[in-house]
């Protein structure tokens, strides 16, 4: 019998770990302003390109280049950077109120707020995102969420929407469009198709847009997502954030190696892009022309957003412990808001001096914010909801036996 | 939780008091009442919506849709993809909409996939979310053995819901209750797993396999009214008054306990529960104070069962009333086997050694 090599399992390291230098080679970008933009009706196979290049509108030099150039102000684009400075102003300040105790936990993401603020404005009212614990931005680009409230869920505090039932950042906002977040991961892809195909049996002309990681598309629910919004044509955005870290994991432990992400949407027969995360011009156009799909009728587009997890995963997570702790700096797309500040200065639009008062003014507003949430609590000192709203919304209606729990618990709570 | 006098039916007596407030009724079989359930609702609200595999076009691999499809079209009822996960995944979605999705799930056993989606997903929105998402999904489940399905085809898996707060269980005994409780279960705000004896869809079986199978069409309780009724959730039916003891029982059980009551000549109070989770506490514990016996019998497996709850239950709340130990009748710890299907499932002659023990002096 013919003697063969012993197999050998294939277990994919990313190039580099602490004290090397990362090969961002594997992200194989393609120059802005150079992939094409297909109509909105192109049959999904024809994306095939699209899913393996990169769309980019700005270059390294600030300038709005191509196809995907989205119609867009400096207006609109000052509410954009507005946005993510917002976001990053408020992350930085709740990791220190983390650290202050003032709440258990935090997700920040730093590096990543191009993806949700452009996103958010790109869709409509009466539209619903399905979000991960990672895309605040859509809810800080808005200007009818009080950062107020959102510090009383993250304090867990009397005023806490969420009645301190939830995690810190796990929002539910269904007036703003945002779906509760679970916690559990990619369970809200396939929601969002439901939702998405709930609108299409109504005849509405409302839109979902689910959101999840890299690491989680390896959940079933994520191809299940993908087979239901091929299936029924569903109006939904599909949005991989490749964020190219879960937890400690690289991103071919997800199954990205030597492929994309946004391939998988061409397997399923779904349109798919694989976008510049940290153009906030190309995220912009990219959101809007799955938008534009979605609500023609033309069914799911998925879209891989390439970007870096530039924090931690969470506060409960040291990245320095498996990871170059300067990868970021080498990161070949760079910061989101240094890039739109570039544009917005070449445009003539935007200045160095204009920026740092900005940036001053945000964080004055996200440190007023926190002093007011405060006034009704933090997790530390104990002013947290009522005991008794543990029992209510277990059912719509209190059961006999919760009511019983719940007399047991006041009863022990009382001193009996 | 009192019993509800009108729907408490008496086995001998037809579902009057319903069927004045709805249309003329008409003998169904449990397969028919469930149907006509879904009918009602997909005429009454927009917002229903039913799918699963193979319910469309081709009326599910039981018939209980059958027909729903050519009536109320495809954009409201509806083939999915072989995908349990998918199914209560897209449902949860439909609910936080505002649709009342109603889900088949082929057999119980299939469930699984769909774990997560029930138990962190649907049964949990409302709580999470402080009631700004709910989802007020029902989830049919054909369930059971006694058709030669093997371990895949005949599971009773409702102490897996019934162990997740925030779900509702519900299982039927018969057409009448089937069609009233699915009405009530679609209607409800809560998420719901409605599990259907799939040995009941055509008679009330009675666990005497070797005996010619008897038919709904001769039995009282499958005068089912055409239109919409409901039966309560959360209240049991006392199906066979009795003075010697109490016997809890669901679904099936309730047929074969009934035969175990004839065949024995012991006078058993037989509690058909109807709604596993929330309970009708109130209905067991004041039979149980009554009669000072109890038997409880599933025909699920035995360890962490459903039994295991209804014996605490009974012994916190009855037992300074009891003169016998309270016995569990139910399946052994085993997967549901097929050559051996009969030895697995627990019939009337078990179920009348457990009477009979507990009627010893």
């Amino acid at each position: 019998m013919k003697k063969r090599q012993p197999l050998r399992l294939h277990v994919p390291e990313p190039s580099a770990r602490p004290g090397q230098h990362t090969d961002f080679s594997y992200l194989h970008l393609t120059p802005a302003g150079e992939a094409r933009k297909p109509p909105i009706d192109t049959t999904p196979a024809q994306t095939a390109d699209l899913a393996d290049s990169l769309v980019r509108v700005l270059d390294d030099k600030g300038r709005a280049l191509g196809p995907w150039a989205p119609k867009a102000d400096a207006e609109l684009l000052i509410r954009g950077l507005r946005a993510m400075m917002k976001t990053r102003a408020f992350d930085a300040r709740m990791l220190i109120a983390q650290r202050q105790k003032k709440t258990s936990f935090y997700m920040q993401s730093l590096g990543e707020e191009a993806i949700a603020t452009a996103h958010a404005m790109a869709l409509e009212p009466g539209d619903m995102c399905f979000p991960t614990y990672r895309q605040q931005g859509l809810l800080l680009a808005r200007d009818d969420v009080s950062m107020v409230e959102m510090i009383c869920q993250l304090m867990s505090n009397e005023r806490d929407p969420l009645k301190g039932r939830q995690l810190p950042v796990m929002y539910s906002y269904k007036r703003a469009g945002f779906f509760t977040i679970s916690g559990n991961l990619a369970t809200q892809f396939i929601q969002a198709v439901g939702w998405a195909m709930a609108s299409a049996i109504k005849g509405d002309s409302r839109i979902a847009s689910a959101w999840i990681g890299d690491g989680a598309t390896a959940e079933a629910d994520f191809h299940t997502a993908l087979t239901f919004a091929h299936v029924y044509r569903a109006p939904v955005i599909l949005n991989v954030v490749n964020n190219q870290w879960a937890i400690s994991t690289f991103q071919d432990i997800a199954g990205g190696e030597a492929t994309t992400f946004a391939a998988r949407g061409v397997g399923c027969g779904i349109a798919s892009l694989r976008v510049d995360g940290n153009d906030w011009l190309a995220v912009l156009a990219a959101s809007r022309w799955a938008a534009e799909r979605a609500r023609s009728n033309l069914g799911p587009t998925l879209i891989e957003w390439i970007t870096y997890r530039a924090g931690a995963h969470s506060t409960s997570d040291d990245p320095s412990r498996y990871r170059p702790a300067d990868d970021w700096q080498h990161f070949p797309l760079g910061d989101p808001i240094a890039r739109l500040k570039q544009h917005l200065i070449q445009l003539k639009a935007w200045s160095d001096a204009q920026h740092d008062a900005l940036q001053k003014a945000l964080e004055a507003e996200v440190l007023a914010a926190q002093k007011e949430a405060e006034v009704h609590g933090t997790l530390q000192d104990g002013h947290i909801p009522p005991l008794a709203s543990m029992f209510e919304d277990v059912y719509k209606d209190m059961p006999p036996h919760l009511k019983d729990q719940l007399a047991q618990l006041e009863a022990e709570h009382h001193g009996h | 939780m009192a019993i509800d006098t009108k729907n408490d039916l008496a086995l001998a007596e037809p579902p009057q008091a319903a069927a004045a407030a709805a249309a003329t009724p008409s003998r169904m079989t449990m397969i028919q009442a469930l149907r006509s359930a879904m009918d009602v609702m997909l005429a009454r609200d927009p917002n229903v919506v039913v799918f699963g595999e193979d319910v469309g076009y081709f009326g599910g691999v039981f018939r209980c849709t059958e027909g729903l499809q050519a009536k109320y079209g495809a954009q409201r009822v509806f083939d999915a993809p072989i995908s349990e996960g998918g199914l209560v995944g897209a449902a949860v979605g439909m609910g936080a909409y505002g649709l009342r999705p109603v889900v088949e799930i082929q057999f119980a056993d299939y469930f699984y996939p769909a774990s997560d989606q029930i138990v962190s997903e649907a049964a949990r929105l409302r709580y999470r979310s402080a009631g700004d998402f709910t989802a007020p999904i029902t989830l049919r489940m054909p369930c059971g053995g006694g058709i030669y399905g093997g371990q895949t085809h005949s599971q009773s898996p409702e102490a897996l819901f019934t162990h997740v707060c925030g779900i509702r269980t519900v299982m039927p005994s018969n057409p009448y209750d089937a069609k009233g409780l699915l009405i009530a279960s679609i209607e409800n705000d809560d998420p719901v797993v409605f599990l259907e004896p799939k040995r009941l869809y055509n008679g009330p079986f009675d666990g005497h396999h070797e005996r010619p199978v008897v038919p709904w069409s001769q039995h009282p309780l499958a005068q089912v009214p055409e239109g919409h009724y409901t039966v309560p959730l959360e209240s049991a039916r006392t199906a066979r008054p009795g003075r010697d003891v109490t016997v809890l029982a669901y679904g099936t059980m309730v047929w074969v306990s009934e035969a175990a009551a004839a065949e024995t000549g012991i006078d058993a109070e037989i509690i058909d529960l109807r709604s596993l989770w929330p309970l009708d506490l109130d209905a067991i514990v004041t039979s149980v104070k009554k009669t000072r016996r109890c038997v409880v019998v599933h025909e699920a497996t035995r360890t962490c069962g459903f039994g295991a709850e209804l014996l605490s239950l009974v012994q916190e709340h009855c037992f300074y009333h009891l003169e016998a130990p309270i016995e569990r009748v139910t399946g052994w710890d085993t997967p549901y086997p097929h050559a051996q299907e009969w030895h697995y499932f627990p019939g009337p002659a078990r179920v009348g050694a457990a009477l009979r023990r507990v009627m010893e002096p």
